[in-house]
């Protein structure tokens, strides 16, 4: 604060020497979009035409009925295996076993992360031994299994078990962790204990990244039982596909493999499902 | 540290709301709360003044019972709330469910909406969190804590991360409904024309103790034109180390 400094007013440059200035015309965001073909056209344009060209190279004798039966023959084959029944119980056997898999694991998994994640203690006692378990591959555990509970529904279901259990485990248990402390503080202040605090804040904290854990889960079921049937079964999708392999029956097997195929797309819609009811608070990024 | 950690937080019915003995608080081996001493009585709103690190969240948090590694006696009343710098609404519940989140008994939605309409956001009563705007978290949060009628309404710093225009809006509604709820309030804030306008006591903490403590003597609503404001406002300013 000693002196002032001098004023000089700065006048702008006569209009004739001033450069011109670089501008864009902004555009409304709906007019930029790509095209005017609605979203859902292009998601079936792509798929269709790849089945397309697929009974192209069948009917055209490129790809030969031992090799890969063609689309044609699959719906035909199919039909018949709805007819006789064996498309049906298949399923319900395969869907059996995947709902009592995951709900073993399911109820493994959310008692071991919970403790795991609220108590100090139980993260000692629990999380050493899972993170060693997790990274022994639960394919390579069959032929325990198989000595262990013999060929029956068992090993199978605990197979699928074994697989759920790990990323829900994983994923509550990371979630439980996660939670704001902020938060935590504030239901303090407003009064709530434990209880209150773990059922109000922690949970449903918790649950945008055990619902990721439970659709990751469904994904590696379906990926247990595709072992587990493949390997010693007399009933369910896998041991039709089994057999089928026996008499080069490439449409059974690709009748079969559409079917997980869509039991595991039904799984993931039902997850989405529990998304958007479980997690509406939740404003999402739904891309450009 | 070499003493044990005490339970000093008690509650007592008396002529105080607040009082505090001989409090200590160390992190390490500094002591950022020193021996120091305050009372508040009944309804009297107090503003908390401190250069920033000096101790004043800390003191707020000792008193909200969130920090109980220290020694001294603390008393305060049974009940008290909270309004943070952040709003902590829990996204996950509408703003009514936040508003009545651990009051005693099922969630009673009219006793929100009333708190919600005190604070004029009867409108956002069954919305989740994160479509309200800043000050209208903020002014949730304010709900939440007032639904509660506490005998002492701490606030940290709860204006500073609105804008502008939404911070005198907000200042005026807490000024209101301290007026209505007769509450005993500490506002720990930054800012000296605030806690001139708010307060009937200003306080500024220093080495770990009330450095400077004063009457606001100026009658409501407060005109920051006022020559006894502007005297203070330079004293405060003074004392904060401003020139």
């Amino acid at each position: 604060m000693t002196t002032t400094p001098e004023r000089t007013r700065v006048q702008p440059p006569p209009s004739a020497e001033r450069t011109p200035v670089d501008t864009v015309t902004l555009v409304s965001e709906a007019d930029r979009r790509p095209g005017r073909v609605p979203r859902w056209v292009l998601k079936t344009v792509s798929p269709l035409v790849l089945v397309v060209l697929w009974q192209v190279l069948s009917s055209v004798g490129i790809l030969e009925d031992d090799t890969l039966a063609s689309p044609l023959t699959v719906v035909q084959t199919a039909a018949g295996m709805w007819e006789d029944g064996s498309l049906q119980s298949a399923v319900i056997t395969s869907v059996v076993r995947v709902l009592a898999g995951l709900g073993v694991g399911l109820v493994a998994a959310v008692v071991l992360a919970t403790l795991a994640g609220l108590f100090r203690r139980g993260e000692d006692i629990i999380d050493a031994p899972m993170q060693m378990l997790r990274t022994v591959p639960v394919i390579g555990l069959i032929p325990l299994l198989i000595i262990w509970f013999g060929i029956n529904e068992e090993p199978k279901i605990i197979l699928v078990g074994l697989a759920v259990t790990f990323p829900l485990y994983m994923n509550l248990y990371g979630g439980i962790r996660n939670v704001d402390s902020s938060l935590i503080e504030a239901a303090r202040t407003l009064g709530l204990g434990w209880f209150g605090q773990v059922r109000h804040v922690i949970l449903p904290s918790a649950m945008p990244q055990f619902l990721i854990g439970l659709r990751y889960a469904l994904g590696t079921a379906w990926l247990a039982l595709v072992f587990g049937e493949t390997i010693n079964a007399t009933s369910g999708i896998g041991y039709e596909m089994n057999k089928a392999r026996e008499f080069f029956a490439t449409d059974v097997i690709i009748v079969c493999l559409v079917l997980y195929a869509i039991l595991g797309l039904v799984a993931d819609m039902i997850v989405r499902g529990l998304e958007r009811g479980l997690l509406s608070w939740r404003p999402a990024f739904s891309g450009r | 540290m070499a003493t044990g950690v005490q339970r000093t937080v008690t509650t007592r019915a008396g002529n105080t709301a607040v009082s505090v003995r001989g409090l200590t608080r160390r992190f390490g081996e500094r002591a950022v709360i020193e021996n120091l001493d305050l009372d508040i009585a009944p309804g009297q709103f107090v503003a908390l003044l401190g250069a920033s690190g000096c101790g004043k969240s800390t003191l707020l948090r000792i008193l909200a019972d969130l920090d109980r590694d220290v020694s001294g006696e603390v008393t305060v009343p049974r009940k008290r709330a909270v309004g943070f710098q952040a709003p902590r609404l829990m996204p996950w519940k509408k703003v009514w469910r936040n508003v009545v989140l651990g009051l005693p008994g099922k969630p009673d939605k009219e006793r929100a909406v009333a708190a919600l309409t005190e604070v004029g956001l009867a409108h956002r009563v069954d919305v989740w969190p994160k479509v309200l705007s800043g000050g209208e978290a903020q002014r949730a949060a304010l709900a939440r804590a007032l639904v509660r009628e506490p005998d002492l309404l701490l606030l940290d710093e709860p204006f500073s991360a609105l804008d502008a225009l939404t911070r005198i809006t907000a200042r005026g509604l807490v000024d209101e409904v301290w007026q209505r709820h007769g509450c005993a309030v500490l506002l720990v804030t930054h800012d000296v024309e605030e806690a001139l306008a708010l307060a009937d006591r200003v306080l500024v903490m220093q080495d770990g103790k009330i450095g400077y403590d004063a009457p606001v003597e100026i009658d409501r609503p407060r005109d920051v034109t006022d020559p006894e404001f502007q005297r203070l406002r330079g004293e405060l300013l003074a004392r904060l180390g401003v020139h």
